[in-house]
């Protein structure tokens, strides 16, 4: 524990700005997976641990189309896009065969399929680990501001990546599919007595799961390394934070991955070895304190 | 005792038991030999699935380097080798399991372990339990062969060491840091056992070395962690003149890459052992120039043409594939063992033992064109070992300051008495 270290940054701007830059980032890339795992399961409620690896998938995809076109921007959306489908596919073939079931038969459900797309990437993409390489655009040196220390890329990643939140805040809170999807997540029954295609709705949280997740890796591999079973970290922090914002909210997705994000930032320079004891210890004080979360609704 | 019990034995039974005795005495040479030419089977039990699968590849490709090359030379009397590679998942309780397994149910002679380190451990106790004859081909933890009380006769170590590397790399970055007066340092190294150990042994041969040293900061990533801003901003907040890091694999290309963005080696001078690997080395798209690294396999260090030559096979065998750390330390590993079977005519893991104990190979992987399997401790050693600074292109790393083995041994020795190990 340094906390003296702590204190010195806190009241140094460099040091602030730095930090802060570094938890926004960690915590924003987070939350598009993590916003994911929430939606899955506060409609579905289906605990989808194969999310680390739909966010695989998608740092993957990117770095093939990546390869074949050189261009950034159609590696990131080739990301989205293609596990968006994947996700199509995997909620109709196999996760739906298991909606109601025992929350252990799911669990198996989603590991089995963790092993399979690893052993999938081993195959197509080989066992070695895969560099994207930084795209030329963000080659350049680190912006310098107040003495904090903010690269180029993540200046762009933030801003993405909270135009995405926007959008998808956007999405649930404004529009009639939103409303569908906040009202499947309550009352299931009701919406299908209601004339609307539960099974359509499902899956299509599935695509808009994938998409994220998928988005996430892809505009995540210039800074990340690509190897199989590399989405099992990213799950496990997605679902500290569903725990500490709230099964189900988008919202509360944003804020818990902004505190874990920050908490590794700053827990980084106060506690170094305890960053990630931090984390969990935060989820329990959440537990105990708002067993349901910080956005999440008490249960009945 | 009544007649329906008592056993028949007609004319046409003792016709048939004549019949069968004379195929037999006929068969009989072709029966032994074919017993004699049962495969020499060897249970490789390493890493195949996940984020660390490839340890498996590059481990049973370094081997097969040697094995294929004694069955094509007949094998012993015909007796070929047959490699079972089986998935661990890096878990040492699985490990253990399989080896078991191979031993037990399988009839494996002998047993290398291509895990980790934490399997190794476990392993030792295998090869403990079953005498049978187990090389370690890629565990680094110094202990594992070191300390007394864990030593097995019939096991050895084929791998590089800790100790020696971080007696390698203190020293040479010592020179370094008295050169450029680098007084002020900081760690970034893995979350257990390994990182810990090495950062440790790190400082203190470059303290030894150059006695201004001062380690300001450490940081301490988890293993397999995706993201490693918060290390980044906290090494540029503590400001050293250098940092040193035993990152390794999949981690240490996305340290890299994520430093890159912030500028990190235009403003610090950067130690991190592992990079020197041709999976580190190709990974990296913009490989940052002039990052201090040590040797872990470069097709021109040693500087011979043996070397160059091994690696050209390798690499025409397996698709173009660049050979690893693993894959010398497994090829090593497997030429003790086929030089063992081939002086000694016998698959005994007590004999084989013997034989590989303070044996001496010719392999280009050594100083000198040698390695050695020190008696005593059954370790490898004289493996060339060296550090320098890369480059973006091929040979990545072109002027290896070599260690002398000499000191490497000194400090090793002063090393396992503050240790208690002698």
């Amino acid at each position: 524990m340094d906390l003296s270290a702590l204190g010195n940054c806190v009241i140094s701007a460099s040091c602030v700005i730095t930090q802060t830059t570094s938890g926004l980032i960690i915590g924003l890339l987070l939350f598009m997976v993590a916003a994911g795992v929430s939606l899955i399961f506060g409609v579905l409620k289906v605990v989808n641990f194969a999310h680390g690896s739909f966010y695989m998938l998608g740092a993957y995809f990117a770095y093939t189309a990546y390869q074949v076109t050189g261009n950034y921007a159609v590696a990131v959306l080739a990301g989205g896009l293609g596990v968006a489908i994947f996700g199509l596919l995997f909620e109709r073939l196999l996760i739906s065969r298991v909606y109601g079931s025992p929350v252990l038969m799911q669990i198996l459900v989603c590991y089995g399929v963790i092993l399979i797309l690893d052993d999938v990437v081993k195959l197509v993409w080989g066992p070695d680990f895969l560099s994207f390489g930084m795209p030329s655009t963000f080659q350049s040196l680190p912006i310098l501001f107040a003495g904090g220390v903010i690269p180029v890329f993540y200046l762009f990643l933030i801003v993405m990546t909270l135009v995405i939140a926007v959008l998808l805040g956007l999405l649930i809170t404004k529009t009639r599919y939103g409303k569908i999807i906040r009202a499947s997540a309550v009352n299931p029954t009701m919406v299908s007595a209601l004339g609307i295609n539960t099974g359509v709705v499902f899956a299509s949280v599935f695509v808009l799961g994938g998409l994220l997740a998928g988005l996430a890796g892809g505009l995540a591999a210039p800074v990340r390394s690509l190897t199989a079973g590399m989405g099992l970290s990213v799950v496990i922090e997605s679902f500290i934070v569903t725990v500490i914002g709230g099964m189900g909210s988008v919202a509360g997705a944003l804020v818990g991955s902004l505190l874990i994000g920050l908490v590794r930032s700053f827990g980084s320079i106060g506690f170094p070895l305890f960053t990630e004891g931090l984390m969990f210890l935060m989820m329990v004080v959440v537990l105990v304190l708002k067993p349901s979360g910080l956005f999440g609704k008490e249960g009945r | 005792m009544t007649s329906r019990n008592r056993p028949h034995v007609g004319r046409r039974s003792v016709l048939k038991g004549a019949g069968a005795a004379a195929a037999t005495a006929i068969a009989g040479f072709p029966f032994v030999s074919r017993a004699e030419n049962k495969p020499i089977k060897i249970g490789m039990v390493t890493i195949q699935s996940g984020r660390f699968a490839v340890i498996g590849s590059a481990s049973s490709k370094g081997a097969l380097m040697q094995i294929e090359k004694f069955n094509a030379a007949g094998g012993l009397n015909g007796r070929k080798i047959e490699l079972i590679v089986r998935d661990s998942k890096g878990k040492p309780e699985e490990a253990t399991r399989i080896a078991r397994e191979f031993v037990n149910s399988e009839g494996c002679e002998i047993l290398f372990d291509s895990d980790s380190s934490a399997a190794a451990f476990a392993l030792q106790e295998v090869a403990r339990e079953t005498g049978v004859l187990t090389i370690h081909m890629n565990s680094e933890t110094s202990s594992l062969t070191a300390d007394p009380k864990l030593h097995v006769p019939t096991a050895f170590r084929a791998a590089r060491q800790g100790i020696h590397d971080s007696i390698a790399g203190g020293s040479y970055a010592g020179e370094i840091a008295k050169q450029k007066k680098l007084n002020k340092w900081m760690g970034c190294s893995p979350d257990y056992a390994y990182g810990r150990d090495s950062n440790q042994l790190f400082f203190k041969y470059l303290k030894q070395t150059y006695k201004d040293a001062e380690v300001i900061g450490e940081t301490w990533p988890k293993l397999a962690q995706p993201d490693y801003t918060e290390q980044l901003t906290k090494i540029l907040q503590t400001k050293p003149q250098a940092v040193y890091s035993c990152l390794w694999g999949g981690d240490l290309t996305a340290f890299i890459d994520q430093s890159s963005i912030y500028n990190l080696f235009a403003q610090m001078d950067v130690f991190a052992i592992n990079i020197a690997d041709y999976a580190i080395l190709t990974a990296i798209k913009n490989l940052p120039k002039g990052i201090h690294s040590g040797s872990r396999y470069l097709a021109s260090f040693p500087k011979t043409k043996e070397n160059a030559a091994w690696a050209a096979a390798y690499r025409a065998k397996y698709n173009n594939e660049f050979p690893l750390n693993w894959s010398w330390e497994n090829d090593a590993g497997a030429q003790f063992v086929v030089e063992a079977i081939t002086k000694t005519k016998s698959v005994d893991s007590k004999k084989l033992a013997e034989a590989i104990s303070g044996m001496t190979i010719d392999s280009p992987f050594g100083v000198g064109g040698k390695l050695t399997m020190r008696a005593g401790d059954n370790t490898v050693i004289n493996y060339a070992t060296g550090w320098g600074q890369t480059i973006q292109k091929d040979p990545f790393v072109p002027d290896v300051k070599a260690t002398d083995w000499k000191t490497i041994l000194e400090l090793e020795n002063e090393w396992k008495k503050e240790m208690k190990y002698i």
